[in-house]
């Protein structure tokens, strides 16, 4: 096929580079944004995974004594690893951006970016001691 | 061949032209006006002015000290009738383009915020940070966009004017995206298309700056006045040419030579004070400062570099925070082109061609003699600047004159009739012409890039800071021939599509027309005024000479110079003293 | 060291050929030699017929963004030596058409650009003869870093949403249009808000962020749209609670 039955004169064709579907492996920064749009997995599959327990403490003891054995098996123990360790990576990535949505001004300065972040990992941190503290009774 | 056509045309997407455009759009709403550019708007030269635009706008200040520092700071080439109107507009301008939303510095309380400029007696330079030449053009480009009644040619080149009836009636211009020759009418033509620093090889210039309305005007017959007087900056990057800022003098920065030596006071210009003092030392004008850097060079005080010589630009003693507030793009430039951080190092300058003074010949209107043509900026030559710009003038000049220029043309064309169909014919005759001359052409033997650098030399070599009769002569006759071996120049590139290099070589022609215009009016005249140094006629010769320089197009020969007496209302003629 | 280095770089001849191929060139390296000082000489010494756009070459004019090596960088900023090894690639910008080997089509950008007003909109204007807006130094804070955009588009060569959903407003558009409702001189922040949250704007940013990792002027476009999210959500959820109070 010749280029000539593409071209008249002075109408040239543009070319459009089409976007390939790997398109996020070209570059590190894609395929961190990738992986943390996928974390979102892990949060639903904790979602599910508590929904599953309450709906086990009401079925009774027995349910949820066969619930909580499932969960130490080694095929659920990998899994909630893998989860645990997305939820980290999203909790990490999103205080660090956290700044950029952010912009608190005081007497006319702008907060610095680690102050912003710094706050939300404290207020993680302090709120995650508080639920340890709470569930362990005393 | 198609025809546009449209009201007013305004050449050249700048500062000038932008301004023109709004002008017209804003006095006579129903007018079509275009505005057409090799280039994005937003890719124009003024986009990298960086000090700043004067405007007399504090109190204790005038518009008699504006137009005295002008009229001075130009050796008295000035049209003063022209100066008065320009300080008179300027305040105006600068508050339209605040209105427009220019983000302009600011003092605490919220009033806008002026700098000391060389050869500027009281502080009167609006700046924004340092790229007021960016925010002033992203500003009016910006405003433009709400005006429907601008249309624009966005990468057109335009290789002709229409002249037919003894009025200006169109062009002819390339789609560069298409490299379809376009003929577009109009009633009245603004030419906004800058200067042509690019005839000279070092240079604070873009590429772009190849003089291409002044040559087209004068190959239509209007002439191009004072091109003689051309200003180098003193200090400007080795290799790149790029701009380090009067501002940083105008901060507090020093000139010193290879012995750390603040060299400007052996040269007439006031003692050296730690503070910077307005018209003195660094803070003089830029010619003086230019011609200080030769003689240091000749009495062997300069750096010598891989590029050439150089002084020193000492901007340390200023402090981190002063630098990274009021400066922060002189830093950049330095770290990221020559990898210098000038808060712990000295920069490395020399002079370079920065601005025409000279241009197409107007009144202070903005119209040329050739009816239905106007010009307006660095590409007119009103003369505002004489034989020496101040720093910020420039800017403000853009804004006043791209607007007076608007407003008439907008008059002129309401009142005409539509262009003649006979202009159709000359458009097919240069469509033609372009055809056989650069695409279909075979044989030729010279190649651009070549010939642009035989004319560098040239120009370098005799149209410099301080130039000789017999060496000028020698480069008149030297672009004479470059111009018939442009005859013989072959391309690579045969195609339609954005064929960048028929573009560069009809630039290169143009270039090659105006540099004749230059060094033809510097050997013609003999004396020495402003940026126009002449080594074997060192005085200032103000009875032959109080004359502006106009050069007219004489086919096959040198240009043809007369000469036009200045206009002078009510400052006679003084000597300019700087430093007292 | 080598005294040069190759350089691959993208041809595109619609008159001639249906799709692009990269040809090499070697080009000398020097210590101060960016890509767009190599380019030119390719054009001027080895092969005129190479186009290009460039102007200032001092990165304010934002002519020169192509891809070197794969990331959008301005040209006349982007040392050799820092590229090495060779071959250097240099395509043309990312998820615009090509016109002609290294030229783009921006058109489609302009048009972007005009969509959300990018000018000062008040309901009065103030007569020049009672002179400037006043404007403090904290007020121009706010909105002058976004002010500082060069209109190089190299954040949407670098925007994967922007090649996917090609109808995507765009980082810098919207960083322009933030930059005009955060100058305190402008009073549409409501109309760009309308214009902004269509399906086309702001919503479709999901703050990959490699645009303001691109930009070479710090404008951070990424800042600007996730600060625009939260005022446009507070402005809905205002809209939502106080109905009459939004007017």
């Amino acid at each position: 096929m010749s280029a000539e039955a593409h071209y008249t004169p002075y109408h040239p064709k543009w070319y459009r580079r089409r976007v390939s579907v790997w398109w996020w492996l070209q570059n590190r920064s894609y395929t961190t944004f990738v992986l943390r749009e996928l974390t979102s997995v892990s949060v639903a599959f904790f979602a599910v995974l508590s929904l599953w327990q309450i709906r086990t403490l009401v079925q009774g003891p027995e349910a949820y004594a066969h619930f909580l054995a499932r969960l130490r098996t080694p095929l659920f123990l990998v899994l909630n690893g893998i989860a645990f360790l997305f939820i980290l990576f999203h909790a990490v990535t999103w205080f660090n951006l956290a700044p950029k949505a952010m912009v608190v001004r005081l007497q006319g300065r702008r907060i610095p970016d680690w102050v912003v972040a710094g706050l939300n990992y404290l207020a993680c941190v302090l709120l995650s001691g508080a639920v340890v503290w709470i569930l362990r009774g005393r | 061949m198609d025809i546009f056509s449209c009201d007013v045309l305004v050449v050249g997407g700048g500062g000038a032209g932008l301004r023109a455009a709004i002008a017209v759009a804003e006095t006579h709403p129903r007018l079509r006006v275009a505005v057409i550019s090799k280039v994005y708007p937003m890719r124009s030269h003024t986009v990298s002015a960086e000090g700043g635009a004067a405007a007399v706008i504090k109190d204790g200040d005038t518009l008699d000290a504006h137009a005295y520092d002008t009229i001075s700071g130009g050796d008295w080439l000035c049209d003063q009738d022209a100066v008065e109107v320009f300080v008179t507009e300027a305040p105006a301008e600068m508050l339209q383009l605040e209105h427009w939303g220019c983000p302009w510095s600011r003092e605490p309380d919220g009033h806008i915020a002026v700098r000391p400029f060389g050869g500027m007696k009281a502080q009167r330079t609006w700046f924004a940070a340092d790229k007021t030449g960016f925010h002033m053009l992203h500003t009016l480009f910006q405003t433009t966009l709400k005006y429907d009644a601008i249309h624009r040619y966005d990468e057109y080149f335009v290789t002709k004017l229409l002249v037919d009836e003894g009025r200006c009636q169109g062009v002819v211009a390339i789609e560069l995206a298409t490299g379809r020759v376009q003929a577009i009418t109009a009633k009245a033509v603004i030419l906004c298309t800058g200067g042509c620093g690019r005839v000279f090889p070092f240079t604070t210039n873009a590429n772009i700056k190849n003089g291409d309305g002044m040559a087209l005007a004068y190959r239509a017959g209007a002439p191009l006045k004072d091109m003689e007087f051309v200003q180098y900056h003193p200090t400007g990057l080795p290799f790149t040419g790029i701009l380090i800022t009067e501002a940083a003098r105008s901060e507090g920065g020093w000139l010193l030579n290879k012995d750390g030596y603040r060299y400007l006071q052996d040269y007439d210009l006031g003692r050296p004070e730690p503070k910077p003092v307005l018209r003195s030392m660094e803070l003089g004008p830029r010619d003086r400062l230019s011609q200080a850097f030769v003689k240091e060079q000749e009495r062997g005080r300069t750096l010598e570099g891989p590029y050439g010589h150089y002084v020193h630009l000492d901007i340390r003693h200023l402090g981190e925070k002063l630098i990274d507030k009021k400066l922060p793009f002189v830093r950049e430039l330095c770290l990221k082109y020559e990898n210098i951080d000038p808060v712990k190092e000295m920069i490395p300058v020399r002079p370079v061609v920065h601005y025409m003074m000279g241009g197409i010949h107007t009144d202070i209107h903005g119209a040329t003699p050739l009816p239905g043509l106007y010009a307006a900026g660095e590409a007119a030559c009103v003369s505002v600047n004489g034989a020496n710009r101040l720093g910020s003038n420039s800017l403000t000049e853009i804004v006043v004159f791209g607007a007076r220029a608007g407003k008439v043309a907008a008059a002129f064309a309401s009142e005409q009739r539509e262009p003649s169909p006979a202009v159709l014919a000359q458009a097919e005759d240069e469509h033609g012409r372009l055809e056989e001359r650069f695409l279909r052409r075979t044989g030729g033997k010279e190649r651009i890039a070549t010939l642009r650098a035989e004319m560098h030399k040239s120009m370098e070599g005799s149209a410099g800071i301080y130039r000789t009769g017999s060496i000028l002569q020698q480069a008149a006759e030297n672009l004479r021939k470059l111009q018939e071996r442009f005859d013989d120049v072959s391309l690579d590139d045969r195609s339609y599509t954005f064929n960048t290099e028929l573009i560069a070589a009809l630039e290169l022609a143009y270039m090659l027309d105006v540099a004749e215009a230059i060094v033809q009016s510097a050997l013609q005249r003999r004396e020495s005024r402003g940026s126009h140094q002449r080594t074997d006629h060192p005085q200032r010769d103000d009875t032959q000479y109080l004359a502006h320089s106009v050069a007219y197009r004489a086919e096959g020969a040198f240009p043809r110079i007369e000469y036009l007496p200045v206009t002078i209302t009510r400052w006679p003629p003084g000597q300019r003293v700087y430093g007292k | 060291m080598h005294s040069t280095v190759p350089l691959a770089v993208t041809r595109y001849r619609p008159e001639k050929e249906l799709a692009p191929t990269l040809q090499t060139y070697e080009v000398p390296l020097r210590k101060d030699w960016v890509v767009l000082d190599a380019l030119n000489y390719i054009k001027d010494k080895l092969d005129g017929s190479l186009s290009f756009r460039w102007s200032c070459r001092m990165g304010v004019c934002g002519s020169c963004g192509m891809m070197v090596n794969g990331s959008p960088k301005l040209t006349c900023a982007a040392f050799l030596s820092d590229h090495l090894p060779g071959p250097i690639r240099v395509e043309p910008l990312h998820y615009f058409p090509v016109i002609r080997d290294l030229v783009v089509d921006t058109t489609d950008f302009m048009q972007k650009l005009k969509k959300v007003k990018p000018w000062v909109i008040r309901k009065e204007e103030k007569p020049l003869e009672e002179g400037e807006y006043l404007q403090t130094p904290e007020q121009l804070d706010a909105y002058k870093q976004f002010s500082m955009c060069i209109n190089c588009m190299l954040c949407y060569a670098a925007c994967p949403i922007y090649g996917l959903e090609p109808s995507f407003i765009g980082p810098a558009a919207i960083a322009l249009a933030q930059r005009y409702n955060l100058d305190s001189r402008d009073e549409a922040a409501r109309e760009r808000l309308a214009i902004l949250s269509q399906d086309d704007g702001i919503w479709q940013c999901t703050f990959v962020g490699e645009c303001t990792k691109v930009c070479p002027k710090h404008v951070d476009p990424a800042g600007a749209i996730q600060q625009y999210k939260l005022t446009a959500a507070a402005h809905w959820f205002k809209s939502l609670l106080l109905p009459w109070g939004t007017r």
